[in-house]
C-alpha cells in the first residue's frame, strides 16, 4: 500500500468514527486545499453524501474569489453549507487594518471568536437554502459536539502537539500538557457535557501529500493557488490584509508539486506568508489554546 | 514516484539525550529548514551558552521555547532510503501517556540509555510500552560515550545488563550502538573515537527497519464501524463501513457476523472516484460493503468469513493491562471496554498480579495505579469476538474508558468460562442458520413507524407489574403502535411444560427459551411489553444478548431494589396516576418512535 493510500484510509477511518459518535457534528470548511481534500475525503468515507453541515468562519475580509468558489461547489455537490461571522466586531469596526486594532486582536475577533459563537450556537448561522441559490438563517443553534478539522501537524509548532481527537473544555480551552492518551485507534470520543472535541483526520498529512493528493484524486481547488501569468501565486489562503502571495510561476498542480519537492519551496515553511504568525512568536500557540484552527 | 514514510519513536530516561540524537539525525541528513541550523548557532553565541543539537529541537518544535518538551511533537528527516517522521516521547514518568501515544504510531524504536548515568528506571518501563504496544524492531543507542572516555567495557556492562531484561519481556534488539549525540560519533558516521565499534551506524540501522505491511495474509477481520443508508439523491444501497484489519474478501464470499453469528453473503464492494468496479479487497482499507441477505447488523460486530479461523466470543477474559488513569483501576466501578469497534460495559473481577514494569517485581493487590501493568479478570456486561494475540494482535488489544478517558489499555490473554457458554452457542447456531426476510428491519420499522423494542417490568412481587404492563400495552395500543404483553408465565407453562425442576439452574434456561419467543416477536417489528420476578442485570443482558434488541426500557417496581438490575425508571408505589402513565410513554419516545 502506498503512503498516500495510507493516509487517505486512515483519514477516513477517522471521519467515520467522528460520525458515529458525535451527534451534533459539523466540518469546518476555510476553502484552503487542505480542508477541501478534507472534503474530498468525507465524500469518500461516505460514499458520495456529506451527512454533516459544512461551517465556514467568514471574516468579510476573504478573498472574493474564495467565496465565490465555495459557493459553486457547495451548489455543485450538494453540500449542507453554513457561515458564521462576528457581526458586532464588524459593525464595531473592531478590525484590522482599516479599523481600531491590531492583527492578532482582528484574528482573534473574526476567526477565534466568531468560531465560538458559531459553534455554540449563540451566533447567527447562516445556511445555504438549495432552492434558492441564498443563505438564510439558520433556525437549528443547538451547538456542535464534535468539530472535524483539516490541521496538519508539519504546519507549526503547536499543531504537531495535536491529538486526532482533541476535547476542549467549555470556555474552548485546549490544555497542551494534559492530554488524553491515544492509541490503537482509540480516539476520546466520550466527553462532558458542554466540552467539545475537534477531530483532525489530516494530522499526519504534509504540504506535499496534500497537492499529490489533489492531483492523484483531481480534486478542484480555488483558481488563486496557481500563477495566472503574473508571477504571483497564494501559497496559503487567508484574509488579504495578512496573507500574501508568493513568487512562483507554477502554474497547475504538477508545477507545485515540483516546486515543493526540488524547487525554491523545499526549505521554506507553508505558512513564511501569514503575518500573524510572526506576531504570535512564530508558534500560534496563544492564538491556538484560545480556539484558533 | 511516492517517497517512502516510516515512523519512528525516540524513547528513553529524562535527559539520556533523546533530543541531542534527533538534532543530530536532522542536521547531519540536512533535513531541516534553511537557515536554522546558523540561526540556532547565532542564538546561542548571542546569549553566550554552549550551542547543543537538542537545541535545534527546541527551536523547530516552538519558536519561543516554552513548556513544549511536555508532549509529543513531530518532525521529518530524509535519507536517501525514503523519509521519517520522528515521534518525540517525553522521558518524565508524568508524560507516559504521551510516550504511550507516541509510541502506538511508530513502526520502530529507538531507545536511548546514557552512557555515565547507566540503565534507569524509564529505560525499563519505556521498553515495558514498547513490548505491550507491540513495537518488534528496537534499536539501543548508548548516549554520552565521550563522558565514559569511549570505554569499551562500560559500554559492554550496559549491553550485558540491559539485554537480560528485553529477554525478560521478550524484545529482541535490532542492535546496540556506541554513540556520543554531542561529538556525532556513530550517528550518521563511524568514528575513530570508538575504534572498537565497526558495525552498523545509527542511520544504517534505521535504513534497514523493515516498513510494517497490512496483515494480508492473515484471516479476514473487519471490525464494522457503521452502517449506512443516505436516503438522498436517490441512494439505496445499504452499506457496512469499516476498515479491513486484516486478510481480504471477495464479492461471493460468504461472510459471518461475530458475537451474533448472523451470516450474508458479500453482494459488492463500494468506494467513491474509485476507477472501477472492485472484486476483492484486503487489510488496510477503510471499505463499504453491501449484503446479499438484509441481515440485522450493528456497530461493534467482528465480520470473518466463513471457513477461516473463527474469532472466539466471550463476556469474561483474562487479559494484561497497563493503567493511564489519575485514579486507580478497582473493583466495583463501571467501566468501558472498548476493542476495534466495539464498546461494552466492563468490570474489574479480580487482579490476579500487579507488576512493576521497571523491577519486573510482582506483588498481589486488588487495585492497579497509574504507570503499573498487570494481569486482570475482566466481567463483560455483553460477549464480545476477538482474537488471541498470536493469532492476531490487531483484535486482541482493547483500551479500558473510565469516566470519560482513556485511562488503560491491554492485550486479551484468553477467554474465561461462563455460566452462559452454552447458550451462547446455541444462539450463535441459531443466528447462522436463521432464514433471512427479504424484508429487512429497517423498512419494518419504517412501515410501523416504530422500532421492535422491548419494555422490561421487573420488580419485587405483588408490586404491580402486571398491571401497569397491562395499562401501558393499552396505552401504546390506542396510539396506533404494534404492541403485545407477554408475562414470563405464558412461557413456562407452555414452551416450558417439559422443565420439571424448579431450582435456580433451570431459570436459566426458562430465560433462554423466553427470549427465543421474544427474539420472533422483536424480528417482526412488534414492541414487546414483559414482566418477569426479580431480574438482575446479568439476566437482562442475557436477553439482550439472545434478542440482539437494543432498544430496552428496564423499569423496577416495588418499595425496594433487590438486585442490582439497572433500570431506566425505579416505581415504588403500585398504583400508577394517569400523568405518570404519560410520564412513562414521554420516557419511550425516543426508543421505540421512527423519527422524519
Amino acid at each position: 500500500m502506498d503512503h498516500l493510500t495510507e493516509l487517505e484510509n486512515r483519514s477516513i477511518y477517522i471521519l467515520r468514527e467522528a460520525y458515529s459518535q458525535f451527534k451534533n457534528l459539523c466540518m469546518l470548511w476555510s476553502i484552503g486545499k487542505d480542508s477541501t481534500v478534507l472534503l474530498w475525503l468525507a465524500r469518500k468515507a461516505f460514499f458520495g453524501h456529506i451527512p454533516f453541515p459544512l461551517v465556514h468562519i467568514d471574516t468579510a475580509y476573504k478573498i472574493p474569489e474564495m467565496i465565490e468558489y465555495r459557493d459553486r461547489l457547495a451548489k455543485a455537490w450538494g453540500l449542507n453549507m453554513i457561515y458564521g461571522q462576528n457581526e458586532l466586531a464588524l459593525q464595531e469596526k473592531n478590525t484590522f487594518p482599516d479599523g481600531k486594532i491590531d492583527r492578532i486582536n482582528c484574528c482573534r475577533l473574526l476567526k477565534t471568536e466568531a468560531l465560538k459563537q458559531t459553534l455554540s450556537g449563540e451566533g447567527k448561522r447562516y445556511r445555504l437554502n438549495h432552492a434558492t441559490g441564498q443563505y438564510e438563517v439558520d433556525t437549528n443553534n443547538e451547538p456542535y459536539t464534535g468539530v472535524i478539522v483539516g490541521v496538519r501537524s508539519d504546519e507549526e509548532g503547536s499543531r504537531s502537539k495535536e491529538r486526532y481527537f482533541s476535547p476542549r473544555d467549555k470556555n474552548n480551552d485546549w490544555h497542551i500538557g494534559d492530554q488524553p492518551p491515544e492509541f490503537w485507534n482509540q480516539f476520546k470520543t466520550d466527553f462532558a457535557p458542554g466540552t467539545h472535541v475537534r477531530v483532525h483526520p489530516l494530522l499526519d498529512w504534509t504540504e506535499l501529500n496534500i497537492w499529490e493528493y489533489i492531483q492523484r484524486e483531481q480534486i478542484p481547488t480555488v483558481s488563486l493557488y496557481y500563477d495566472q501569468g503574473e508571477t504571483k501565486r497564494y501559497r496559503s489562503l487567508g484574509c488579504w490584509p495578512c496573507t500574501k502571495p508568493v513568487e512562483s510561476i507554477s502554474k497547475n498542480v504538477a508545477e507545485i508539486i515540483l516546486e515543493l519537492k526540488s524547487g525554491q519551496f523545499a526549505n521554506i515553511a507553508e505558512r513564511a506568508g501569514r503575518a500573524q504568525d510572526k506576531e504570535d512568536g512564530g508558534g500560534l500557540e496563544t492564538l491556538r489554546k484560545e480556539g484558533y484552527m | 514516484m511516492q517517497e517512502e514514510l516510516m515512523n519512528i519513536v525516540v524513547v528513553g530516561h529524562v535527559d539520556h539525550g533523546k533530543s541531542t540524537i534527533i538534532g543530530r539525525l536532522l542536521a547531519d541528513t540536512h533535513s531541516l529548514p534553511q537557515g536554522k541550523l546558523e540561526q540556532v548557532k547565532a542564538n546561542c553565541e548571542r546569549n553566550s551558552k554552549p550551542f547543543e543539537y537538542a537545541f535545534l529541537l527546541d527551536a523547530l518544535k516552538d519558536e519561543q521555547a516554552q513548556g513544549i518538551t511536555i508532549d509529543l511533537a513531530r518532525c521529518f528527516f530524509k535519507t536517501s532510503q525514503r523519509k521519517y517522521l520522528i515521534l518525540d516521547a517525553p522521558g518524565h514518568s508524568e508524560f507516559l501517556k504521551n510516550m504511550i501515544t507516541g509510541a502506538a504510531h511508530a513502526e520502530a524504536a529507538l531507545l536511548v540509555i546514557d552512557a555515565n548515568e547507566g540503565i534507569q528506571e524509564n529505560s525499563k518501563r519505556h521498553a515495558y510500552m514498547l513490548s505491550m504496544l507491540g513495537i518488534k524492531q528496537l534499536l539501543v543507542v548508548v548516549n554520552k560515550m565521550d563522558l565514559i572516555q569511549y570505554s569499551q567495557e562500560k559500554f559492554n556492562r550496559i549491553v550485558a545488563d540491559y539485554r537480560l531484561f528485553l529477554n525478560h519481556i521478550g524484545l529482541t534488539p535490532v542492535n546496540f550502538i556506541p554513540v556520543s549525540g554531542m561529538q556525532g560519533d556513530s550517528i550518521v558516521a563511524l568514528s575513530k573515537n570508538i575504534p572498537w565499534y565497526q558495525q552498523q551506524t545509527v542511520l544504517e540501522t534505521i535504513d534497514s527497519f523493515q516498513k510494517s505491511q497490512p496483515l494480508t495474509q492473515k484471516a479476514f477481520r473487519m471490525p464494522v464501524q457503521d452502517i449506512y443508508k443516505f436516503t438522498k439523491k436517490q441512494d439505496d444501497r445499504r452499506i457496512v463501513a469499516g476498515r479491513i484489519e486484516s486478510g481480504q474478501v471477495s464479492v461471493g464470499d460468504k461472510v459471518i457476523f461475530y458475537p451474533s453469528g448472523k451470516m450474508s453473503t458479500i453482494a459488492s464492494i463500494e468506494a467513491f472516484n474509485a476507477p472501477k468496479k472492485l472484486q476483492s479487497i484486503e487489510a488496510g482499507y477503510s471499505i463499504g460493503f453491501t449484503l446479499a441477505e438484509q441481515i440485522y447488523i450493528k456497530r461493534g460486530d467482528l465480520l470473518v468469513k466463513e471457513h477461516e479461523q473463527k474469532p472466539e466470543i466471550a463476556s469474561r477474559i483474562q487479559v494484561s493491562l497497563f493503567w493511564l488513569g489519575k485514579s486507580p483501576l478497582v473493583m466495583g466501578k463501571e467501566y468501558y471496554l472498548k476493542l476495534g469497534t466495539t464498546k461494552v460495559r466492563a468490570h474489574l473481577e479480580k487482579v490476579l498480579h500487579v507488576m512493576n514494569a521497571a523491577s519486573l517485581e510482582s506483588k498481589a493487590s486488588t487495585t492497579v495505579q497509574s504507570h503499573e501493568v498487570a494481569v486482570c479478570l475482566l466481567k463483560l456486561h455483553s460477549p464480545i469476538a476477538f482474537d488471541r494475540p498470536e493469532n492476531n494482535e490487531l483484535t486482541s488489544r482493547f483500551v479500558l474508558v473510565d469516566n470519560y478517558d482513556i485511562a488503560g489499555g491491554g492485550i486479551i490473554q484468553h477467554a474465561l468460562e461462563d455460566n452462559t457458554d452454552w447458550m451462547r452457542e446455541k444462539i450463535q447456531e441459531r443466528n447462522a442458520n436463521w432464514i433471512t426476510s427479504d424484508i429487512s428491519r429497517e423498512e419494518r420499522a419504517e412501515k410501523y413507524g416504530q422500532y421492535p423494542s422491548l419494555i422490561i417490568i421487573t420488580g419485587q412481587k405483588g408490586s404491580g407489574r402486571k398491571t401497569l404492563a397491562k395499562s401501558l400495552e393499552r396505552a401504546l395500543f390506542a396510539q396506533g403502535k404494534k404492541v403485545y404483553y407477554l408475562g414470563i408465565g405464558n412461557v413456562i407453562y407452555g414452551v416450558d411444560a417439559d422443565i420439571k425442576n424448579t431450582a435456580q439452574e433451570t431459570r436459566i434456561e426458562h430465560l433462554r427459551r423466553f427470549s427465543e419467543v421474544l427474539n420472533i416477536l422483536l424480528d417482526a417489528g412488534q414492541i414487546v411489553i414483559i414482566t418477569a420476578l426479580n431480574l438482575t442485570q446479568d439476566e437482562v443482558n442475557f436477553i439482550k444478548e439472545a434478542t440482539l434488541c437494543q432498544r430496552l426500557f428496564k423499569i423496577w417496581m416495588g418499595q425496594e431494589k433487590t438486585t442490582d438490575i439497572q433500570e431506566n425508571l425505579w416505581i415504588k408505589d403500585k398504583l400508577i396516576s394517569p400523568e405518570e402513565l404519560v410520564n412513562i410513554q414521554m420516557s419511550l419516545k425516543n426508543k421505540i418512535n421512527v423519527s422524519e
